[in-house]
Formats: C-alpha cells, sequence, structure tokens
C-alpha cells in the first residue's frame, strides 16, 4: 500500500511558482475592486499563475457571486481571458456548451466555472450535479467563503455550525454541507480541496486538473473578511489553522474511489480560529464537539487513502 | 423535395436539426434537450439526428437546456432548443438572459396551458409571457409552417442587423401531434439557406472580454435601445429571409401576417395559429354570404408589426380578437397589442376581445360565427368576452 503525499502544515514552496507579472495578459488583472483579505482574489491570482506555468489559457464561466463583480463595470474588465458572467444556477451548463464546441473544433484551453458557494452547495447544485453525472470536460472551482458576501452575509449551506450570518443572527444551527463528498460520489475523474495557504499543494492540484480531462472540482477555502468579520491580514492564517486543527481537510479523490490526504493535521486546538472571527461566539460553538468532529473525519479520510490509495 | 407525412413535433426537430448540421462547415451546433409533454418528440428527433459536427445535451431541466444552448451560442456554434408551458416558465431567466447577450438561439415551442392544475392542450399564455423578452416571436399554424418559419428564424436570427433569439410557436397536438403531409427540405438545400454562423461577439482567446459584468444606468439603457433599434429593424429583414426562402425552396413560408379578404372589410377578425385556420373557413362562407368580413392572421408577435396591421384593418370599423391566453386581470393579451396599435392612429374602431379555446378547448367555426354575429352588433367595445366556460362540470373557485 502507497503512502499518501504529505505535505507538513504550513510547508510552502511558494518560492517555485512562477511569478507573472500584472499586467492585462493577467488572468485577474490589476485594478480591480476586491476587498483586502479576499480568498477568491488570491485564488484567481493563483489559477492564472498556474496556467501560464502550463502554457494553458481558460475560458470563464461565472455566475452570480462576488467573482461577478470581480469583472467591474463595463467597458472595462478585471479579466483578461474570455469571461462569460452567466446567471446564478447556470455556470455549469452554459460551461457545457462551451466546451462542447471547444471539443467538436479540436480546440485548446480549459473551461473553467469560477463560483461561490451558494451558487455552488446551493441554487446550483442541480446544474452542477448534472455536468457531473455527464462527465463534462470541464473544470469547476468553488471558491468557498461559507456565506452569500455579495448581498452581506447570508447563510448558505456551506456556512458552518456556530456562525452568525445575517440570517442566522443566533448562530447557524445545521452543520456545513460537505460537497466535495457529494461531488465524488459522481464518480467523477478528479475531485480535491484546496487552501491559500498551502500554495505548492494549491498548485500542484490545478496543473493535477488541467492534465486530465471530464469532470473535475476543486473547492477553495476562501477567507471573507467582509462575512466573517475577521482581520484582511489574517486571512491566510486563518484558512492555515483550518487545515492545521482538521477543519478543512486538504484531499485529492479519484473517481470518486481512490483517496489521498495531502497535508496531515496536526490537530492545532481550533479555538483560536474561532476566535479570530467575529462572526462565531463562545456560547453559539461547540469546541469540544467540534474538536471531536476534526479527528474523526480524519481517521475516516485516513482510513479511505490507506484503504483505497491514489 | 421530400413530401412526408409527418406531426408538427417531426417537421420541428427536423427543421432544426438540418439546420444545426448546416453549420457543419464553420463551428458546428450543439443544444442542450427535456423533455415536457407534448414537444418531447422535438427533442427526441434532435438527438437520433447524426450530426457530422455537433453535440446534444440532455441536461436536468429546461434551465440548463437554455444554459448549454448559450455556452454553445457564445462559443460560435449554431444552437437551439424546444420546450413548452411550465417548461417555458422553469427556463425563463435564461431565456431572458439569451436575449440580452444577443445569441441568435432558435427555440421552438409548442403551446400548452400553464399549471397548476395540470392541462397539456393548447393555449398560448405559455410564449406570450415571454412577451416583454428581446425574442422574436413566431407563431404557426400547420406542419409545413412550422418546419419553413424554423428553417427562417436561424436565418433571421443571426443577421448581423438582428442578433436576436427567436421563438417559434405552434399549438399544442392541433398542430404538434397531428400528421399531415410536409414537405421536409433537403440539406443542400438548407446548406444554401443557412449560410454559417458568424457570431460577432463570440468568446474568443484572441479578443478576450468580459460578457455579462456590471454596468450603469446610462449603458443599461443604450442596450435597451440597441435591442429595440434591432427589433425595428426585424420586418425588413424578415421580407428578405421570406424571399431569400422562395427563392432557395420554391414556396412562400409566409408573412409577418397574412390577410384575407381584409381590402373591404367592415369587419375583421384578427386571430394567429390553427385558430386563425378555422376562422379563415368562417371569413370565407361569410364573404359567400355577401357579408364584408376579413381576417388578418397573425403570425409575427414580437415586434409586433402595428403598422402592417393598422394598413390590413384599414377598411374595418369593428376588429374582432381572438385571444387563445389570458393575461389576469386585463384579458387577451393580442389585444392588448392591437388596442396600443391604434392608439392615436385611430379612434372610430371597435376593438373587442374573445377569449376562446383557453386551456385547450375547441374553437369550432360555429363558436367563430357567434363571435362575428357579436361583433357585427356592437356600437363599442367593451370587456372580453368569455367563451367555453364549465357549465355542468364542478367549478374551483
Amino acid at each position: 500500500m502507497s503512502t499518501p503525499t504529505r505535505i507538513r502544515s504550513g510547508a510552502m514552496a511558494f518560492s517555485e511558482v512562477p511569478v507573472i507579472p500584472c499586467n492585462d495578459e493577467c488572468l485577474l488583472r490589476a485594478g480591480n475592486t476586491n476587498c483586502g483579505g479576499c480568498g477568491m482574489s488570491i485564488g484567481l491570482t493563483m489559477l492564472g499563475r498556474a496556467l501560464a506555468e502550463a502554457e494553458d489559457t481558460c475560458t470563464l464561466a461565472i455566475p452570480a457571486c462576488c467573482g461577478a463583480v470581480t469583472a467591474g463595470a463595463f467597458p472595462t474588465t478585471s479579466y483578461g481571458v474570455p469571461t462569460v458572467c452567466t446567471t446564478f444556477a447556470a455556470s455549469p451548463a452554459v460551461a457545457s456548451g462551451l466546451a462542447a464546441i471547444r471539443d467538436i473544433n479540436g480546440e485548446s484551453g480549459q473551461v473553467i466555472c469560477w463560483a461561490g458557494d451558494g451558487g455552488t452547495y446551493d441554487i446550483g447544485l442541480a446544474t452542477l450535479s448534472a455536468a457531473a453525472e455527464r462527465n463534462e470536460n470541464l473544470i469547476y472551482i468553488c471558491y468557498d467563503n461559507e456565506i452569500y458576501g455579495n448581498t452581506g452575509g447570508q447563510r448558505s449551506s456551506a456556512t458552518p455550525h456556530g456562525a452568525r450570518t445575517t440570517t442566522t443572527p443566533g448562530g447557524k444551527e445545521e452543520r456545513k454541507k460537505d460537497i466535495l463528498a457529494i461531488m465524488a460520489a459522481h464518480g467523477i475523474p478528479y475531485a480535491a480541496t484546496l487552501s491559500i495557504a498551502h500554495p505548492e499543494d494549491f498548485r500542484r492540484k490545478l496543473l493535477t486538473a488541467f492534465g486530465m480531462s471530464g469532470m473535475r472540482f476543486l473547492l477553495i477555502h476562501s477567507p471573507c473578511p467582509t462575512g466573517w468579520k475577521s482581520e484582511p491580514a489574517d486571512s491566510v492564517a486563518l484558512v492555515r489553522m483550518a487545515v492545521a486543527s482538521g477543519l478543512f481537510p486538504l484531499v485529492e479523490i479519484f473517481d470518486g474511489e481512490r483517496y489521498r490526504v495531502n497535508v496531515e493535521p496536526d490537530f492545532t486546538d481550533p479555538a483560536e480560529y474561532f476566535a479570530r472571527q467575529r462572526r462565531f461566539h463562545d456560547d453559539e460553538v461547540d469546541l469540544e464537539a467540534t474538536r471531536r468532529t476534526c479527528r474523526a473525519r480524519h481517521e475516516r479520510l485516513r482510513f479511505l487513502a490507506e484503504s483505497f490509495p491514489a | 423535395m421530400p413530401v412526408e407525412v409527418v406531426t408538427g413535433n417531426h417537421a420541428a426537430g427536423y427543421a432544426l436539426s438540418v439546420a444545426g448540421e448546416a453549420n457543419r462547415t464553420a463551428r458546428g451546433a450543439a443544444c442542450g434537450i427535456y423533455p415536457i409533454t407534448p414537444q418531447t418528440e422535438i427533442v427526441e428527433r434532435i438527438a437520433a439526428f447524426p450530426f457530422t459536427k455537433g453535440r446534444v445535451v440532455a441536461v436536468e431541466s429546461e434551465h440548463s437546456a437554455m444554459g448549454v444552448s448559450m455556452g454553445a451560442s457564445l462559443a460560435g456554434a449554431r444552437a437551439f432548443t424546444a420546450s413548452s408551458s411550465n417548461g417555458l416558465a422553469y427556463m425563463v431567466e435564461n431565456i431572458m438572459t439569451a436575449g440580452f447577450y444577443r445569441l441568435p438561439i432558435v427555440m421552438v415551442a409548442v403551446n400548452r396551458t400553464l399549471g397548476p392544475p395540470w392541462n397539456i392542450w393548447a393555449d398560448q399564455s405559455d410564449t406570450l409571457m415571454l412577451r416583454d423578452f428581446p425574442w422574436i416571436q413566431l407563431y404557426c399554424s400547420d406542419n409545413q409552417e412550422v418546419t419553413d418559419t424554423t428553417l427562417l428564424a436561424f436565418r433571421l436570427a443571426e443577421d448581423h442587423r438582428v442578433l436576436l433569439p427567436v421563438l417559434v410557436c405552434m399549438d399544442a397536438f392541433i398542430v404538434s401531434h397531428t400528421q399531415g403531409e410536409t414537405d421536409l427540405p433537403e440539406q443542400a438545400d438548407v446548406d444554401r439557406y443557412l449560410p454559417d454562423l458568424d457570431l460577432p461577439h463570440r468568446l474568443t482567446h484572441d479578443d478576450p472580454r468580459t460578457l455579462g459584468g456590471l454596468i450603469w444606468p446610462d449603458v443599461t439603457t443604450s442596450l435597451r435601445l440597441e435591442t429595440h433599434e434591432a427589433m425595428g429593424r426585424v420586418p425588413a429583414v424578415f421580407e428578405e429571409c421570406r424571399s431569400a426562402f422562395q427563392d432557395v425552396f420554391g414556396r412562400d413560408p409566409g408573412g409577418m401576417m397574412d390577410t384575407l379578404e381584409v381590402e373591404d372589410a367592415e369587419e375583421i377578425l384578427i386571430a394567429s395559429a390553427t385558430v386563425a385556420t378555422t376562422a379563415a373557413e368562417v371569413v370565407k362562407r361569410a364573404r359567400a354570404e355577401g357579408r364584408k368580413v376579413g381576417l388578418v392572421k397573425m403570425r409575427m408577435f414580437r415586434p409586433f408589426p402595428e403598422e402592417a396591421l393598422r394598413r390590413a384593418c384599414a377598411s374595418a370599423r369593428r376588429v374582432g380578437v381572438l385571444d387563445r391566453d389570458y393575461a389576469a386581470g386585463l384579458g387577451g393579451v393580442w389585444w392588448q397589442d392591437v388596442r396600443a396599435a391604434f392608439q392615436g392612429h385611430r379612434d372610430d374602431v371597435v376593438i373587442q376581445d374573445y377569449l376562446v379555446g383557453i386551456g385547450g378547448g375547441d374553437v369550432t367555426p360555429g363558436l367563430i360565427e357567434d363571435v362575428l354575429e357579436d361583433l357585427r352588433g356592437r356600437e363599442r367595445a367593451g370587456p372580453p368576452v368569455w367563451t367555453g366556460i364549465a357549465t355542468e362540470k364542478e367549478v374551483m373557485v
């Protein structure tokens, strides 16, 4: 049985990530109006770098979300690649059409859906599930900030238990939906979680996805200082804590049946993760239960990775 | 050309498919498909068609069917789909979006009653609810019209002076499921009629643009005005497409409206789809009895051909509008637009609404004779006249 690839929590080889100049050719151009500490912006920049490294390009299909607002106002755009802003639930369907015509014309370039958690976990789930079931030749990337950020911070089914939003003023009672398991259950070629605090792992997963065909699903844990009520400068540290504590495991699932755990959590106490975001309140978060859940989830993932290795 | 005995649905599925196939020399064709009674046979035909360069994507909803077709169109392919009734209602957000994107998608709609309660019979309320979107709407009354109008729709939609999606509509069952002799054009002729699609704003890596981002009020206004101007060019381009159709296929696909005996008519009926076919028989009989009646068979609903309608009704003192549709709190949808067309131009015409065949009720020659009789006795218009109301059955209140 092969040993899963492991990168120690916090380890980085960021210097090896090629840097491309921030000009009109970039995927995400300078001058966009995104918030400071926005995980989505970092994710877009890293996507652009990975595409440049792979000498690849992409067409973006972006549903209603902060990614659509990122484009900015006509006639300017922050995107240096062809982009269509679709209706909220439609991006995987529109991307299916784009990918189909690319393929029947023998053209190259990725077709990528770039969507928030509302468009992925909630309103777009049927469309996404159908595209996955058809194994459409596209990459679906969800930047999960666990909130409807664009509309001012309402709960989504990605919002974690205990988090206050404008529609869960007393803290969310339900737990976060396991979208990775749902997507992997479709048996798609590739499903993986990514963290902007682990850029080398992030980059490798993008390159892996670029090198495959069929439906590829990537889930980015994406800090949102506005919605999380956190300091912008804390964004990367927060999602690093989420990985280290086991709140957001970094894994890959191939064909829905072969697993790899990428980062071994050290089970850092998640208390600080919660304490540094004002969306959480002490009496609304069950820390002991969270610690137990993190360990149990990791045990299960480790079992799967050892029993059904990638 | 091969004449076959086929249903309206078969004719529509065939026409959409050969139109898509005709773009094999360019970027191909694709569509999202989803079943709903009574249009299902259309998407079954498309799914079975052996496209040289095309892909048919069987999706999970009407919303996604239009989503896939929009994606294909944005990539420069010829795109189309078909739907009906509640399927159109579910698709509405993306129907609107295809229009705002100015994508030349053709959709065949089989007019079916909106529910619940569920009723699968003919009623135009489903497509007429889309009246405020940037879509051209054409209505057909038989299988040949469905075939020809569908082909014409692509040429009209893809014309750079237009670049608007087109709805081609037919009545549920009365056309969709009724077999009749239909001249189904050969692929070679369709290839001649439909040149390669060239979408000026397709997404390309050479000139990366963002479509559908944010805009300010003044640019929004400009885009609406551009749409309005494109709609304004439709009648002239339609006539060109009609003339080119005659050159290639040797028959007239029909105009924006067809008229019967209107020149000196005092009473004129305005109808569309199969109701117009029945009305034509009634008008012919009435003429034989020496009564000065005429018929305007409307084929184009959007843009609404106001000027042509006023011209056609120049001699009329009374106009009866036959609506197989109902806008709540208002009356017939066609009636609203007919009234608006006359407003400010003529105030000496009685424009009376008749709601006929709602929910697929039979519109018989006898019913239309009753309508004519009522119309002839009117000195002024009243509220919409309802026909076909249940009397024996229990009515849900």
